[in-house]
């Protein structure tokens, strides 16, 4: 069976840090990573392939940069990696990704039917989990969101049977290939790819398409062009004005730091112990 | 089926991207294994460039490697409870073309050195752990690692893995580290514009100052602190020997918002945003601490190697030179077709006392042992030099000879003649 | 998928905008529950309707039934004037086709200029359907709604860069105007019972066999572990700080002193020391409890966007320079591992304390 995963290359944001003085975002130094929700669901890919063989291709969408991205894949265990590349996709949103992104798939399928394509559940960077549906309303796939587990793969009758988390519980529902899957995050752990996987990840030449690879492309419906929503400005969040104020105790016992901690807290929340106190209740009924 | 290299090197740090840049440049297969996630990512260093070791590998990396200001200006400070007394140096000379030092930081550099070394043929691969070393009895024949299938062979192993040369000391090439011969450091970036630094520190353009500092500061521990200039940002830090912090209980990040109290460095640092902390393991255990360099199907270089001159702060070039030394040790050895053994890598060890390298670490072997027997050198010296030149450049009424009488009494009063004497002998034979 | 065309026309043409007027709010009705998340966006859909002068409608998909007409009601009561409904038994359980499929239905004969819908699993996986499907335009994860007075578009901040800034988008030439928000982020507004409002019902024109995907069956999550952390008064959330998974403990034993639920940042649910249900944060969940007490958390900006809201904030870590207290309203500089069971004893004592004062005990 042949998967394709639909990767991002995103800032670490949990490295972002804003400067402090000219509010931009800091960049330098910043290393890129492949979005964390895609790996939930390259995993997912994996695990099938492994189980049912076949092979997995990784594509994304991005500047040349996104090869990074494309060889941490590799290093995972992917068979193949794409990357789409070209001007006219620049400034595109999820819209304008899901197309071109179409456009990239087909292209694949011309050498290697695909059955099913995975994606992020979202980006940490931009992030509005449209691209999985826009892609499954392009190429005709069965969308299929926020899946924790893959239970059930019939190949004979193309069927696949997932849970997909809702409120509440999990729904287990079974659709026809081809389909299009976002795996739900923390359901899995992607794994460290063996020595050959790295050797692969370092020794490939990662395949590049652009425009012209995989056209005709409208011009019109990718790219700045082709993106519905705009961004208007993008801005710092306000600080909230004031820092805490500090609580400390005189002896530095922990107990006097608690005390001295409840004190302030209660002078400033009067109703704290009585609050405390409703709400233990209501916990102990519930139980 | 193992794959095998002419060479591996353990690490991707300055010593380790110079020994595999020197070797795959000279067309020698080699694979580079590093444990963090990108080249640089577990490297802190306060930081300064020395151009010389750099150029002679890469003369022209003016051109694109990622240089903060290149320093004009070093003071040297002794610093007592509020107040320092010091000396520095400063010359419009090293505006030359091909400035001799720089600040850096290590993250945007470490990762253009890692593309040049890429760009020089060898394989480098992240994320993967050299767990032990593959030996054939005594010889060292490769190294495994934490991912499955991860053996590999090599001719030799270039162990560039820091200061606590994990891999080495686990297959008991070297004696593990001890805390005393390694300092403790802590750092942190403050962002400051651009403008407010040069004027702060008068400079122009991409002028740099860099300040090195001791004294109380380190409260009787043996360490030093230092101010760094980048181009928007200023680099400040203070260590000292790891069992001197487990010895006296005080937690490193308390010295450091010490030292950024402290009237000579606070208004140096004022209006700054601190938006990174950092801590790292710095060797400190000078030349009698060096340990084996080579032996059979290894050499040891860098941090690995306790490669660090604690007078005069010099670590990151003594890692480049001694990785660029190891890198053409192997690459002559390859090219003679002789066995990279014990007695052929010897070469490397003579490459290196013949340098300013050894010679450097041997002429402050002394320096630690003095140093911890006399921790009045960071205490009362500086109190004492500083009281000094207070008394001296106080205008009030007394007579010059008055003064030089006092201070000469503070000085015999504080140590005795005897002491006095036997400071200057110490001071003496570690430094010379 | 072999032989299918791409589907050529990929965007809207321009739209003659004023045709699209009012805002509608999806109600999400499933398994005979309404999630709130669709009340708190009926009372921010009603701002935005009144600042553009026109109606508020809520849309509810469902099967034929008493269930569903009560859902309406409540619609009405949270202040919709109107609910578009379609019933039918298709859509008794949540299936992307088929709501999908009705919405539009909807969307196309009716012509809402704003279409608001819960970041919840199925919003968002409905929500990005419709847009793509309608060729419009959708925005995800808002924080705030606003009519933009030059443009008189809506006017939706949301965080970008992983939450370390905020970005204002607008969608100018396409309709409707689409965005998803998170639960909690929104307050919910004061419910009217009785109040009264239009229903216009309209057919699904679906069959059941037209639909490929088929549920099979439902597995409700086990109660007990549950976290209520949306709803709950008071929260403690245990960050990095904890430091071993043994101090966990620490927080459970503070929290039951304190009537609290325990949340977690994003580091400690991927070291697997709690279930990701408990996460604070922009990927996990928005809170505004009246006391969130952050132990060990350094108060990056992601963690920060899902509690900032609170009443209060006391922020317990060892690193003074932490972000946390940036914008926490105490701070305290200590390790949890010694306040956290102090602060356990001290308050139990006070409550204890103030439960006993009814008299004194004669010696």
């Amino acid at each position: 069976m042949h998967s394709v995963v639909c990767i991002k290359q995103v800032p670490d944001s949990s490295q972002i840090r804003i400067h402090p003085v000219t509010n931009t975002v800091m960049r330098q130094g910043v290393p890129s990573v492949v979005n964390p929700y895609d790996l939930f669901s390259l995993e997912a890919a994996l695990c099938l392939r492994d189980q049912f063989g076949g092979k997995v291709t990784v594509i994304t969408m991005g500047p040349r940069m996104a090869t990074e991205a494309l060889a941490k894949c590799l290093s995972h265990g992917a068979d193949e990696t794409i990357l789409l590349s070209d001007r006219i996709f620049a400034g595109s949103d999820t819209l304008a990704t899901s197309n071109a992104l179409s456009y990239a798939i087909r292209n694949i399928e011309k050498t290697s039917p695909v059955d099913l394509v995975f994606c992020g559940k979202q980006s940490i960077d931009g992030d509005t989990g449209q691209v999985g549906p826009g892609l499954a309303w392009r190429l005709g796939l069965q969308q299929l969101t926020y899946v924790t587990k893959i239970e059930r793969f019939d190949t004979r009758a193309r069927e696949i049977t997932v849970h997909r988390r809702t409120e509440g519980g999990v729904q287990v529902i079974r659709t026809a290939l081809p389909a299009l899957i976002t795996m739900l995050e923390g359901v899995n752990e992607i794994r460290f790819g063996s020595m050959e996987d790295a050797f692969r990840a370092a020794e490939t030449d990662i395949e590049c398409w652009n425009a012209g690879d995989i056209g005709p492309v409208d011009a019109a419906t990718v790219g700045l062009k082709g993106s519905p929503t705009k961004v208007k400005k993008v801005f710092a969040p306000q600080p909230r004005t004031e820092k805490a104020r500090m609580i400390e105790a005189d002896d530095g016992t922990p107990r006097a730091l608690a005390d001295a901690i409840l004190d302030v807290l209660i002078a400033d929340y009067p109703t704290l112990l009585d609050d405390i106190k409703k709400s233990v209740a209501t916990r102990r009924a519930e139980v | 089926m193992n794959r095998k290299f002419d060479a591996i090197v353990v690490g991707a740090g300055p010593s380790g991207d110079a020994a595999a840049y020197t070797m795959a440049r000279s067309g020698l297969k080699v694979l580079q294994l590093e444990r963090g996630e990108y080249p640089g990512a577990k490297n802190v260093q306060g930081a300064i460039l020395y151009a010389d070791a750099l150029e002679k590998m890469i003369p022209d990396f003016r051109s694109d490697a990622p240089l903060e200001r290149h320093i004009i200006e070093q003071r040297m400070w002794m610093l007592d409870d509020a107040s320092h007394v010091g000396t520095h140096y400063r010359s419009d000379d090293f505006n030359e073309k091909k400035p001799n030092r720089y600040t850096i930081m290590r993250a945007p550099f470490d990762k253009w050195f890692s593309e040049k070394v890429r760009e020089a043929g060898a394989l480098v691969i992240c994320e993967t752990t050299v767990e032990s070393l593959l030996m054939d009895g005594r010889k060292v024949i490769g190294v495994r690692t934490d991912r499955e299938g991860g053996d590999i062979l090599a001719d030799v192993v270039v162990l560039a893995d820091g200061v606590n040369s994990l891999t080495a000391t686990r297959a008991g090439l070297r004696p593990a580290v001890k805390p005393e011969e390694v300092a403790l450091a802590v750092k942190e970036t403050h962002y400051l514009s651009k403008d407010i630094i040069n004027e702060r520190f008068n400079l122009k353009a991409a002028e740099g100052v860099v300040i090195e500092i001791l004294g109380k500061i380190t409260r009787g521990m043996v360490g030093t602190a230092f101010l760094y200039t980048n181009k928007g940002s200023i680099s400040i830090g203070i260590g000292c020997i790891l069992q001197d912090f487990k010895d006296y209980g005080v937690p490193p990040y308390k010295l450091l918002e010490n030292l950024k109290e402290h009237p000579s460095i606070k208004p140096l640092i004022a209006g700054g945003q601190v938006k990174e902390y950092a801590a790292h393991l710095i060797p400190e255990g000078g030349y009698k601490k060096i340990p084996e360099l080579h032996g059979d199907g290894w050499v040891i270089v860098g941090d690995s190697g306790g490669f660090v001159n604690a007078v005069h702060r010099e670590g990151s070039n003594l890692a480049m030179t001694t990785g660029c030394m190891a890198g053409e040790t192997i690459v002559e050895l390859a090219r003679e077709g002789r066995a990279m053994n014990t007695r052929n890598l010897r070469r490397y060890r003579e490459r290196v006392e013949a340098s300013f390298v050894m010679k450097d670490m041997k002429k402050y072997r002394n320096l630690p042992g003095v140093l911890h027997k006399n921790r009045h050198f960071l205490t009362t010296y500086p109190e004492l030099f500083n009281q000094a030149a207070h008394k001296l450049l106080t205008v009030d009424g007394v007579d010059k000879r008055t003064k030089e009488k006092e201070i000469k009494r503070q000085f015999l009063k504080s140590r005795s003649l005897w002491g006095l004497i036997r400071d200057g002998i110490s001071v003496i034979r570690a430094i010379r | 998928m072999a032989g299918t065309a791409v589907k050529k026309q990929d965007t809207a043409p321009a739209v003659d905008l004023s045709a699209w007027k009012d805002v509608w709010v999806f109600i999400e009705l499933e398994r005979g529950a309404v999630h709130p998340v669709s009340w708190e966006l009926l009372g921010e859909g009603r701002k935005l309707a009144d600042e553009i002068g026109s109606r508020l409608a809520g849309v509810v998909l469902g099967r034929p039934g008493a269930e569903t007409a009560a859902v309406c009601d409540e619609a009405f009561a949270y202040g919709a004037d109107l609910v578009y409904v379609i019933k039918d038994d298709v859509l008794g359980d949540y299936r992307n086709q088929a709501f999908t499929h009705g919405v539009q239905r909807l969307v196309r004969k009716f012509k809402p200029d704003i279409m608001l819908l819960g970041a919840t699993p199925l919003g968002r996986d409905l929500a990005g359907s419709v847009a793509t499907v309608l060729r419009t335009g959708l925005t995800a994860d808002c924080t705030v709604l606003n009519i933009d007075p030059e443009t008189g578009c809506m006017a939706a901040d949301r965080p970008t860069f992983g939450g370390s800034l905020l970005c204002t988008i607008q969608i100018l030439n396409y309709r409707p105007q689409m965005a998803t928000v998170r639960p909690r982020v929104m307050a919910i507004p004061e419910k009217r019972p009785g109040r009264k409002g239009e229903v216009v019902e309209e057919a699904l024109d679906l069959q059941e066999q037209e639909v490929i995907t088929k549920v099979l069956d439902f597995i409700a999550d086990e109660k007990r572990d549950e976290a209520q952390l949306s709803f709950a008064d008071f929260i403690i959330t245990g960050g990095r700080g904890l430091a071993k998974e043994e101090n966990l403990q620490l927080l459970w034993r503070l929290a039951e002193v304190m009537g609290a639920e325990v949340g977690a940042t994003r580091p400690v649910v991927a070291s697997g020391w709690m279930t990701p249900d408990r996460q604070v944060g922009q990927t996990g969940k928005t809170v505004r409890p009246k006391l969130y007490v952050a132990a060990g958390v350094s108060g990056a900006v992601q963690h920060r966007v899902g509690m900032e809201s609170s009443d209060r904030i006391l922020a317990i870590n060892t690193d003074p320079h932490a972000p946390i207290f940036d914008f926490a309203t105490h701070g305290v500089v200590a390790d949890i591992v010694q306040l956290l069971p102090a602060l356990a004893e001290a308050l139990e004592e006070r409550l204890g304390q103030t439960g006993e004062n009814q008299g004194e005990e004669v010696k």
